[in-house]
């Protein structure tokens, strides 16, 4: 397996997705002699694991079994352990289209956080483009290129620990693109500016507040960036249900009365729908939408450098 | 460091498909000289783009003529006289002394547009009275009527999805761009993967599909009627060892490959006959003008399955009233027989190729973007994918995608099943003046996704078992970080 290339069996050292049901996962390094507990029992990774399919039941301990699922990104990204607040598939698709990437491009980020937008740039660029990332957290940077080295990505990677603000991402015009998601990114629009390729190259930044948007959106005027364009993009869920909803008791017509009724024109009434349930219910599907949903998560800035 | 030269970008070349972008409008044309193009209410010729760097901003010169735009420097801002508000601004229609004849005439002396924006300031009495945002306002609409410039732009998926959502939502089935960039990050789309891809969106999926995977991997798409759509795969410009690895498949074949009785004995009719394919042609380019679009799919009515065929090949076919050939009527007649039953066995060959393919059943991931009612699709071409692999399903309706849901529950052998839309804002980012556009997009399609696991047949029990743990966890359990997206 790799993050950048399905496989078919379960092997040593890979990083499985355990799935328990309805969006309850949890990612799992496959080696041989462990054991992993679920709420469904015991997993032992020699005998139920290595050498499996993708995709398989696997039955616990305790009777109760669970899906093995091949990593993706958009499955790390769910399952990933935070260091930092993250960006979550629904942004990560939309800066990957804006920003043109594909096989062999040349991204730099800024910060690297969590890396859960790290790997997914990966998986895009891969098998011949780069990413260059950079974060100011010492440790972060360390835990980043541990992840990376484990998933098997590492080649594909360059993890530096440096502020990009006062020093760049390291690299000096052959982006095909930038992405900012940092506090202050009007202060690096220079760098990135410098990092990317002499015409063409794409940025983008991402902020949690308008005021910072607006910052930035001068500051990428100001370095002569143009097609600037600010947008947010939000996902909305349905959970699709069997509904039955009951008829409202209404009341019989009397005899002569012409009052209420559904076709009190017509005496005899069996033509109407109010008269046809003997259940007293109507059933439909429908897509019904989640109590809560996401408000906001940042509003995404796109230009071109010309 | 890693240090990059300053290497200029590709560079527009007779050939090419190109955009043609004025602030928010795009349009894809072909590159050729002495094609008059229409765009934006200007008439000119691209000849003298040829050779620039793709992303130059082009002036339309009297003569209909393409000229790299000069960069300007802007006038610097003295402290210009604004008021403070618009009381005492009455919209009466004469605060502009010029005349629809007056700017007519400048325009006819050849007086660039810059000027002509400047002389409509000059000649408004109710310009200094507007307050500074006003002013900006007012000249930013002026310029953008005065001052035409064309940037020519590199198509990608980015540019064609957009644009194609803004002029011809019908034939992407309204398929907005941020639903379709869900869909690639969604379905894990790169390079290296085995893709199985149905699209009636006039090959815009697909080519975004082709971006994503650089050319590594391979994609079989299944298509209805006589052949696939590929009008807008081919704006893309991708390089033709793109196509090497991109295969085709009839719908109408699938139950039998399924069934197992599948054989090529009867082909889909040929593809002169389909009308369905003609109809769907790209009508980007002007109606009237024939245009690279439109050469593009008289190849594709001609041999839908041999996209690597050269064209001289397929205007051998068509070009009977030639003159040489009228001498060797009946030489070339045999050979055309010859010719098409070679071109008959091309096909048939690669349709067992492909259904060899298909029969695999290992294929990296689904992604379905129709017209057609997603259910049958889904049911069937879900056969083809591997376990632990993604599939997306895109529909412009909501209900379809219920159905289809259920019908997936009771197949089994999926998870994650996920139905959702994603909800667009643009926003103007200005100083003092930033608020969400006007504007909106009302929806963009609806997505259903989800994971395919091994398939038990006949195991009713995990079925439902499954069906169980899908079901909604009580309210009390519904916590707000499980809603994340």
């Amino acid at each position: 397996m790799s993050f950048v290339e399905y496989g078919d069996t379960i092997k040593d050292g890979d990083t499985a997705i355990v799935f328990l049901g309805h969006e309850s996962m949890f990612p799992v390094k496959v080696q041989h002699g462990s054991v992993t507990q679920t709420k469904y029992g015991v997993i032992r990774h020699s005998t139920d694991l290595i050498g499996k399919k993708y995709g398989s039941k696997v039955t616990c301990s305790k009777g109760g079994w669970v899906f093995i699922l091949h990593p993706t990104p958009e499955l790390w990204t769910m399952n990933l352990p935070h260091r930092t607040q993250i960006l979550y598939s629904t942004d990560i698709s939309i800066i990957t289209m804006m920003l043109e990437l594909k096989p062999g491009s040349i991204v730099c980020e800024s910060g690297t956080g969590s890396g859960s937008l790290s790997h997914a740039l990966i998986r895009t660029v891969a098998p011949t483009g780069h990413l260059y990332t950079v974060e100011f957290h010492q440790q972060r940077a360390q835990k980043a290129r541990e992840e990376f080295r484990e998933h098997g990505v590492e080649h594909l990677v360059t993890v530096t620990n440096q502020d990009v603000c006062k020093n760049g991402f390291g690299v000096s015009h052959i982006a095909d693109a930038v992405f900012l998601d940092i506090p202050s990114p009007w202060e690096a629009i220079g760098h990135a500016k410098s990092a990317l390729k002499a015409e063409g190259g794409r940025i983008c930044s991402f902020s949690p507040c308008i005021e910072q948007v607006q910052r930035t959106c001068l500051a990428m005027e100001e370095y002569g960036f143009t097609e600037i364009n600010t947008l947010e993009i939000l996902l909305r869920v349905y959970n699709v249900r069997s509904i039955s909803l009951q008829i409202p008791d209404l009341g019989k017509a009397a005899e002569d009365d012409s009052s209420t009724g559904f076709d009190s024109r017509n005496p005899s009434n069996q033509g109407s729908p109010c008269a046809n349930l003997q259940q007293g219910t109507v059933q439909f599907k429908s897509g019904v939408p989640l109590r809560e949903m996401v408000g906001h998560t940042g509003y995404l800035t796109f230009a071109t450098k010309s | 460091a890693m240090e990059g030269g300053a290497r200029p970008g590709p560079r527009i070349c007779e050939g090419d498909c190109a955009v043609l972008k004025r602030d928010d409008v795009f349009k894809a044309v072909p590159v050729l000289r002495r094609r008059k193009i229409i765009f934006e209410k200007q008439w000119f010729y691209l000849d003298n783009a040829i050779g620039h760097i793709y992303g130059t901003t082009f002036e339309v010169t009297s003569g209909g003529n393409l000229q790299p735009k000069q960069e300007v420097e802007e006038a610097t801002t003295e402290t210009k006289e604004a008021g403070t508000d618009n009381r005492n601004i009455v919209d009466d229609g004469r605060s502009q002394k010029l005349t629809h004849d007056d700017i007519k005439a400048l325009k006819d002396k050849g007086i660039k547009g810059q000027e002509i924006v400047q002389q409509l300031i000059e000649n408004s009495t109710t310009f200094r009275d507007k307050t500074e945002f006003a002013q900006d306002k007012y000249i930013k609409k002026k310029k953008k009527k005065y001052e035409a410039v064309i940037t020519i732009v590199k198509p990608s998926t980015r540019i064609l999805s957009t644009m194609y959502y803004a002029r011809e939502p019908g034939k992407i089935n309204h398929l907005r761009y941020d639903t379709l960039a869900q869909m690639l990050t969604l379905g894990n789309i790169r390079a290296g993967n085995k893709m199985i891809v149905m699209e009636t969106c006039a090959g815009l999926v697909l080519g975004a599909v082709m971006e994503r995977m650089g050319g590594y991997g391979s994609i079989i798409q299944m298509y209805p009627g006589g052949g696939p759509v590929r009008a807008a795969t081919s704006c893309f410009g991708f390089p033709k060892l793109f196509f090497d690895n991109l295969h085709e498949f009839p719908l109408s074949k699938v139950d039998s490959l399924l069934s197992g009785t599948f054989s090529t004995e009867t082909l889909p009719s040929e593809p002169e006959d389909n009308v369905l394919v003609e109809e769907e042609s790209n009508g980007l380019a002007d109606e009237k003008q024939t245009s690279l679009q439109e050469t593009e799919e008289e190849s594709a009515t001609e041999a839908a399955m041999e996209i690597n065929q050269t064209e001289e090949q397929e205007t051998m076919d068509i070009n009977a009233e030639d003159v040489e050939f009228k001498e060797n009527k009946e030489k070339e007649n045999k050979e055309h027989v010859r010719e098409k039953q070679r071109k008959q066995w091309e096909r048939r060959k690669k349709l067992i190729e492909t259904a060899a393919l298909l029969r695999e059943k290992n294929a990296d991931g689904l992604i379905v973007a129709s017209k057609f009612h997603p259910t049958p699709l889904l049911l069937s071409l879900l056969e083809f994918v591997a376990p632990s692999r993604p599939f997306v399903v895109y529909c412009q309706y909501k209900e379809a995608l219920l159905e289809c849901y259920t019908k997936l529950r009771e197949r089994g052998g999926v998870i994650n099943l996920k139905l959702s839309e994603t909800w667009l804002r643009n926003y103007q980012v200005l100083p003092d003046r930033s608020h969400p556009k006007l504007t909106m997009s009302g929806g963009g399609g609806y997505l259903l996704s989800g994971t395919t696991v091994v398939l038990e047949k006949g195991k009713s029990d995990s079925s439902n078992l499954e069906a169980l743990k899908v079901e909604e966890p009580s309210p009390k359990r519904c916590k707000v970080q499980d809603l994340h997206c």
